[in-house]
């Protein structure tokens, strides 16, 4: 996949000047956040619920080799048709493939941050494919040509005026309404027909059963059971992490993830797909198909402290409870996955050169781990991520695009400061030039971080005397 | 065909197991709720959630039932003309009712009326009582789109099926033996809060959902 560089100070200026993008979001997280809180009120209970959480996924990690290859085996049992994919391109191919021999051309699909990833729609659309998205928030930035902006609730950034606008302009004989109730029925009407029509359907999975070969899908509209059973085929894409060991796993899970996505004690539909349609049935997909997708998880997955970035269960939670997200929106960090879980996973799938500056993106106040379901240790990857941004040893679980920061004046700025350190007449010298030509530091000529550090910062004064001189001074023996 | 199979398997085996995995997993002690508490919880948070809930009896179902439907002006009521509930209806069914379909056909040949008819009723495989959720697990006489295409869902619950969690149900009923092609949990009726967070019900599956729960 390539991927151009995201110009992270660019976007966030512009995410921080919308003043709408900001009323909008602040809105909508200290929902979702009071939401989940009300609902996990009981702090023992809560930690407990999720030290077994933490514990699922581990385990569920821990064997992951065995566990897919046992997923594999329990879903061709079950007629369920398993294929492995390295690359999203490669994972793009064999979706095509399917609909392709089908001679399918309208594509319906449910809510997957894979197929994000993958940027399947935009693969498909240059096969003359269409892939519609039906989750309403979904459908809502496919008209707009958008990405998602957020995990859970995609469409999160706009506001009705601006859906009212969107509609209006971008389905056929649709008056303006703000209504929220209306806005759905026209959603509803449109969605509907394309539900009858759609030979193909697309889903995501949540979690994948490798004991009983079972695909669960956990949604409230009803439109991923749509796309899961009225057409002929089914393609489930998932993360090959996203694998569980056993069927009693789901539901502490289960619970977690719709506790700290939005705070509900179950959503509407939780869906489980176990094989397609079997003979004597009267609807269902005659084909199902799963694929499990890599893009460099099992580079993640080697090292101890960077695999538990595996454990997430695509939640948001951590977006929801971000100083920085709840500020930016997710459309800021430019790349599929934002937020906290993003900072941490995307730097790894797409490289620290490419992504690292989203490691950045954090004030380091701990509260995304708080809340996260799984315990995710997402600051100290975050600092793991920024250490590896400046390491340029090429150990066999340095991150992809690792040493991308190193730069020669970094470098012999730290080498000068060793030395001043280390050696008591250079550090008197250096601190009686400091205190001399400190507050003009930004004015010279020389490395521009000084001037970019102070553009939005008062520098602090520097003293004309060091520390050492006083001492001195005053007659303090300083041994 | 690609070796992605052979190259993913691969990169995992050559890592050595390095992860601590818990000895022990705590589980939370599930309390067991008498059948008056489960009906009552599972009917309040279904209620909560916009579905009617209707407490009723084997005896006195039917006649519940006809009364919701001559509330409404439906064009027809999907079932399944070979179960339980598909023969009681039939022999007791009314001129003034909307006319009872049945679904016989596979969905090749019947989509067109599975999209257009307002309602279909089903029975439940049971409920969970935590959450306030019904189970259905559709088969060949209840198949899958009944719960979905329809504006109007009714399940019908008998109380003595409903179970106090979903781990509880897996457990007692043994579903890792053998999962059906698809295990449901509906907890009311579709819903969406895209749009600014407002909740909205009716978005792509059902508009309505009611059950009627057979305490008896």
């Amino acid at each position: 996949m390539t991927q151009t560089t995201v110009d992270f100070p660019k976007n966030f200026k512009k995410a921080l000047g919308d003043g709408q993008l900001r009323r909008n979001l602040r809105a909508a997280m200290d929902t979702l956040g009071l939401r989940r809180r009300t609902l996990f009120s009981d702090p023992e209970a809560f930690e407990q619920l999720r030290a077994r959480g933490d514990a699922i996924r581990r385990r569920a990690l821990s064997k992951l080799p065995e566990l897919l290859e046992q997923l594999e085996r329990k879903c061709t049992e079950n007629g369920i048709q398993v294929h492995w994919a390295e690359t999203p391109a490669e994972a793009n191919q064999i979706c095509l493939g399917i609909i392709q021999r089908h001679d399918a051309t309208r594509i319906i699909k449910g809510k997957s941050m894979v197929s994000e990833e993958m940027h399947l729609n935009h693969f498909l659309a240059e096969h003359d494919i269409e892939a519609l998205e039906t989750d309403l928030g979904e459908y809502i930035i496919q008209l707009d040509h958008e990405t998602p902006s957020h995990i859970i609730v995609p469409a999160i950034h706009k506001n009705r005026d601006q859906i009212a606008r969107l509609f209006h302009e971008k389905i056929p004989n649709t008056p303006y309404t703000e209504v929220v109730e209306e806005l759905n029925a026209i959603a509803r009407k449109v969605l509907r027909e394309k539900f009858f029509a759609g030979e193909v359907g697309v889903s995501g999975v949540n979690f994948a059963v490798a004991e009983t070969g079972t695909l669960c899908l956990v949604e409230n509209e009803g439109n991923g059971r749509m796309c899961t059973t009225a057409p002929p085929v089914h393609i489930a894409v998932m993360g090959l992490e996203k694998v569980v060991e056993r069927l009693e796993d789901v539901p502490p899970l289960l619970r977690l993830l719709t506790g700290s996505a939005t705070g509900q004690l179950i959503t509407t539909y939780f869906n489980m797909i176990t094989s397609p349609r079997k003979p004597g049935e009267k609807d269902g997909p005659k084909e199902v198909h799963l694929i499990l997708l890599d893009n460099g998880r099992t580079k993640i997955w080697a090292d101890p402290e960077l695999r538990q970035t595996l454990k997430c269960i695509r939640c948001g939670t951590c977006l929801n409870h971000c100083p920085v997200y709840t500020r930016l929106g997710g459309h800021a960090y430019g790349y599929v996955y934002p937020g906290p879980i993003g900072s941490i996973l995307t730097p790894q799938l797409e490289g620290l050169d490419h992504a690292g500056t989203m490691a950045t993106a954090s004030t380091f106040c701990g509260a995304c781990e708080e809340v996260c379901p799984v315990k995710i240790p997402i600051t100290d990857i975050l600092r793991r991520l920024r250490a590896e941004s400046y390491n340029k040893a090429d150990s066999p679980n340095a991150v992809k695009g690792h040493g991308y920061k190193v730069n020669a004046a970094e470098s012999l700025t730290w080498k000068g400061w060793a030395l001043s350190n280390a050696t008591p007449w250079v550090n008197a010298l250096n601190a009686k030039l400091l205190g001399l030509l400190g507050p003009q530091l930004p004015k010279l000529p020389g490395p521009d971080i000084v001037k970019k550090w102070t553009q939005s910062r008062a520098l602090p004064p520097f003293a004309a005397k060091s520390l050492h001189a006083l001492v001195k001074e005053k007659g303090i023996a300083d041994e | 065909m690609s070796n992605a199979r052979a190259n993913i398997l691969a990169r995992l085996r050559a890592v050595a197991p390095q992860d601590t995995v818990a000895a022990t997993e705590p589980v939370a002690p599930e309390t067991e709720l008498g059948r008056a508490d489960k009906v009552a919880r599972l009917k309040r948070l279904m209620e909560n959630m916009h579905a009617e809930v209707v407490v009723t009896d084997s005896q006195n179902w039917t006649t519940v039932l006809k009364d919701l439907l001559r509330q409404r002006s439906l064009n027809g009521l999907l079932c399944a003309p070979t179960t339980l509930i598909g023969t009681t209806l039939a022999e007791s069914w009314e001129s003034d009712l909307p006319p009872l379909v049945g679904y016989t056909e596979a969905v090749e040949q019947s989509k067109e009326r599975l999209f257009t008819i307002d309602a279909s009723i089903t029975s439940t495989k049971g409920g969970l009582a935590d959450v306030g959720a019904l189970i259905l697990w559709p088969n060949p006489d209840e198949p899958r789109l009944m719960s979905l295409a329809p504006a109007l869902h009714i399940a019908v619950l008998e109380a003595a099926k409903i179970h106090g969690s979903l781990a509880e149900a897996i457990h007692r009923e043994g579903w890792a033996q053998g999962m059906p092609t698809n295990a449901l949990l509906i907890s009311g009726p579709s819903k969406t809060a895209d749009i600014e967070l407002v909740l909205t019900f009716g978005v792509h599956g059902p508009k309505e959902l009611i059950v009627l729960i057979l305490n008896d």
